[in-house]
């Protein structure tokens, strides 16, 4: 009872830990209450009115790359244009995604090779691009390389039937899809090819279970998809064409166009977060002990196969959870292309339509909550696959 | 016979072909199995073809004699050293410094200031690193800010908005680190911290700023800082990048921070609180030191993303080495060697990067090495 009293409230922790609460939080709340009064007071002198009702206005200006939304000058509105940046940011992301992956499980690996020309190789690659700022990559590319150096529409490289890259971009083969019953049949065609395809293959790893012998689960099942697919091509009225872009006068026509500013942004994005989940997949791989190395070799594993089996099923472990959070970065840093207008999120959101409208506020409030959204939804993706993944010690 | 011999004597095996000789190596990591020496062959084959065109057309042929353009006109097939030669001054101290040369003995001065700090702070077995630290950290800044800004010592004035080229990337990534760190520090305690609302103001300031992609901060720097403020405090662009980096880079720095704040065994938490120390004297007596320690690699890591960050500042328009050289190649003398550009800024920024990473992973290595013995 003495010592209580003995004891003054200022030093009582509870106290003490309220008090600074509440003072961080006063002055958080009178930081935030000057910059919104400093920001009312600005606008009103500079005669900015800030809402949304700009969204609805029509956009004066044209977007040049826009495959999925489609855009009319003089009707889009402000909101299509977001909705259009959204979507060439995602188109650059997956795309680079894809290319990014591919290219760091290549170099990861030939990085651990026991060639010792192949791993110096990997790691010069490695070391080369990591340490170069992406934004230099980019305009290196861009400026210096592809713009310069690849030939004009008409003479344009054929890289295959319809494949064609010049300096204003990569021209592919587009999918049309015919109207009718065709298509419909096509879609049913592949859902039921795939469904197939997971059940061979589930069959095959039971098959294996029972008898220890492997039947080919994974042939059978595409020979499915790729017959039910033919047979439907066969039966129906071309249900999918395929539009061949064609050399006109000065310039390619029809097919599917990514302009150059894409390609060169999805290369530089490639090769730069290639580097880094290159080094990732090392590391992951080097994380799984020697002695699961040892024992498949003495089970007379050969390396590809081994890998295969045994190490990269253990390495994704750990391999996954960084590489994800590069995936991120690779999706922040697809903003770099406002360097070289591309129209994504940043160059065409907060960049043309921002000074279009003027509407400073509104739009950087609305590209920052794109991407602390993304970046919040990647890692619960990220706590929930670590909390999967967690080895379980025997 | 009863003892009749079991087993036949065999004649003892010849020891192993000793291992690890040269010839060894170089038998087992090129031609250890059929495809190793495929792919030996094919690895050749691709030094052979890249090599000696890139190796020609960098050095072997490369003009850097005179002072303008013709000599390069007239050799197509090698690069063109004599650009980055007259424009050098240009693209690592900008602007102002190469139209008045004879005041560029300042910067150089604080770069080799520079050079010498880190050079000290980096060789083991120097003394006062101490002392030498804590003026990396407070004096080198003002020094560094008085000698090439120039008015305060009454020199002519390079006002910080005329600053460019690679002392640009410096100055920001210098600003960036130092003003972040303590900032982070703060961060990564208050994200550990018991108090739910300290808790939640920094969880929420480090997502806020780890979410959002460098150059919409720029951006927000360049278009809403000024909106932030009363009109009459007015910062220029370079200030600008300078405070939106830092805040950027304070929510990097707190993750790592944090990092290193999580491998403190509980028991030296327990401990200091046994002792009666009260929170600070907790904190930055016994956590702080050791998990700094610990964070060294990664606070280097983070600096040397910071440091190629900075290149993006060309996209507000700010003149650092990759916008000057972008420049330069476009101006009228120098048109059309954009590669030239690129390849210098890329290497130079290549050299400091690289040798930061090597840093890291030594420091690494060596704590590694303490932790095990």
């Amino acid at each position: 009872m003495s010592s209580k009293t003995s004891i003054p409230f200022y030093r009582n922790p509870a106290v003490r830990g309220l008090a600074a609460q509440l003072t961080a939080l006063i002055l958080v709340v009178w930081a935030l209450y000057t910059i919104f009064q400093n920001t009312v007071t600005n606008l009103r002198e500079r005669g900015i009115q800030t809402g949304f009702d700009f969204l609805d206005q029509v956009a004066p200006f044209a977007v040049g790359f826009s495959p999925f939304i489609e855009f009319k000058l003089g009707e889009s509105t402000y909101w299509t244009v977001f909705l259009i940046g959204l979507q060439n940011t995602i188109i650059v992301s997956v795309l680079g995604i894809i290319g990014a992956t591919a290219v760091g499980f290549l170099v990861g690996v030939m990085r651990l090779s026991p060639n010792y020309l192949l791993s110096r190789f990997a790691l010069i690659y490695i070391e080369i691009f990591r340490n170069i700022p992406l934004l230099l990559q980019i305009m290196f590319w861009y400026f210096a390389v592809f713009l310069p150096l690849f030939p004009s529409p008409r003479q344009s490289f054929g890289l295959a039937d319809g494949v064609f890259l010049n300096n204003r971009g990569l021209y592919l083969p587009k999918p049309i899809m015919g109207d009718g019953i065709g298509i419909w049949a096509l879609g049913l065609a592949i859902v039921i090819g795939i469904i197939a395809y997971v059940m061979f293959v589930r069959w095959a790893k039971k098959k294996q279970y029972d008898t220890g012998q492997r039947p080919p689960g994974r042939v059978y099942g595409l020979l499915t998809l790729a017959g039910l697919v033919a047979f439907v091509f066969l039966v129906f009225d071309s249900p999918l064409t395929f539009q061949i872009p064609e050399l006109g006068r000065f310039n390619l026509t029809g097919g599917a166009h990514f302009p150059l500013p894409l390609f060169a942004l999805w290369f530089a994005l490639t090769t730069y977060t290639g580097a880094f989940i290159a080094e990732e997949v090392r590391g992951g791989i080097k994380s799984v002990s020697h002695g699961q190395t040892e024992a498949s070799e003495s089970l007379g594993l050969p390396r590809p196969k081994m890998l295969q089996l045994v190490i990269i099923p253990q390495a994704l472990r750990v391999i996954i959870p960084p590489t994800i959070n590069q995936y991120l970065n690779l999706t922040k840093n697809s903003s770099l292309a406002t360097a070289i207008a591309y129209e994504e999120l940043v160059a065409l959101w907060a960049g043309t339509a921002l000074n279009q409208t003027g509407q400073a506020l509104v739009i950087m409030a609305i590209t920052f909550a794109v991407y602390i959204g993304l970046s919040l939804t990647t890692s619960i993706i990220l706590n929930w696959y670590n909390k999967r993944v967690q080895m379980v010690e025997r | 016979m009863a003892d009749a011999v079991l087993f036949d004597k065999i004649e003892s095996r010849p020891p192993p072909r000793s291992e690890g000789g040269p010839l060894d190596w170089i038998r087992e990591r090129f031609f250890g199995s059929v495809t190793n020496t495929l792919i030996t062959i094919v690895c050749i084959y691709l030094l052979y073809v890249l090599v000696p065109p890139i190796a020609n057309w960098l050095l072997f042929s490369a003009s850097i004699s005179g002072t303008d353009r013709s000599i390069c006109d007239a050799n197509p097939d090698g690069a063109c050293w004599t650009f980055i030669k007259v424009r050098f001054d240009q693209l690592i101290f900008g602007l102002f410094y190469s139209a008045n040369p004879d005041q560029l003995w300042r910067p150089i001065t604080v770069f080799a200031v520079l050079a010498v700090m880190i050079a000290w702070l980096v060789t083991p077995a120097t003394p006062n690193k101490r002392e030498v630290g804590a003026f990396a950290l407070l004096g080198f800044p003002v020094f560094a800010y008085a000698l090439i800004e120039g008015s305060l010592l009454g020199l002519p004035s390079a006002p910080t908005n005329e600053w460019g080229g690679f002392m640009l990337n410096i100055s920001l990534a210098y600003v960036g680190i130092v003003a972040s760190l303590p900032l982070g520090i703060l961060l990564a305690l208050g994200r550990r911290s018991e108090l739910p609302v300290i808790r939640s103001l920094s969880v929420a300031y480090i997502e806020f700023w780890r979410g959002a992609p460098l150059i919409t901060v720029l951006f927000m720097s360049s278009v809403m800082l000024p909106l932030f403020f009363p009109a009459e405090v007015d910062f220029n662009k370079v200030v600008r990048a300078m405070i939106a980096i830092t805040l950027f880079e304070a929510a990097y720095a707190a993750e790592v921070v944090r990092g290193g704040l999580q491998a403190i065994p509980k028991g030296q938490f327990e401990a200091a609180d046994a002792l009666g120390l009260s929170y600070w004297k907790k904190m930055g007596l016994i956590i702080l030191p050791q998990s700094l320690r610990i964070s060294i690699p990664g606070i280097v890591n983070t600096f040397i993303s910071l440091f190629k960050d900075t290149s993006l500042v060309a996209i507000i328009g700010l003149l650092d080495i990759l916008k000057t050289a972008q420049n330069a190649s476009r101006s009228i003398e120098w048109k059309g060697f954009d590669i030239e550009a690129m390849i210098f800024a890329a290497f130079v920024f290549w050299v400091c990067t690289y040798g930061m990473s090597r840093y890291s992973q030594h420091v690494e290595r060596s704590l590694d090495r303490s932790k095990r013995s």
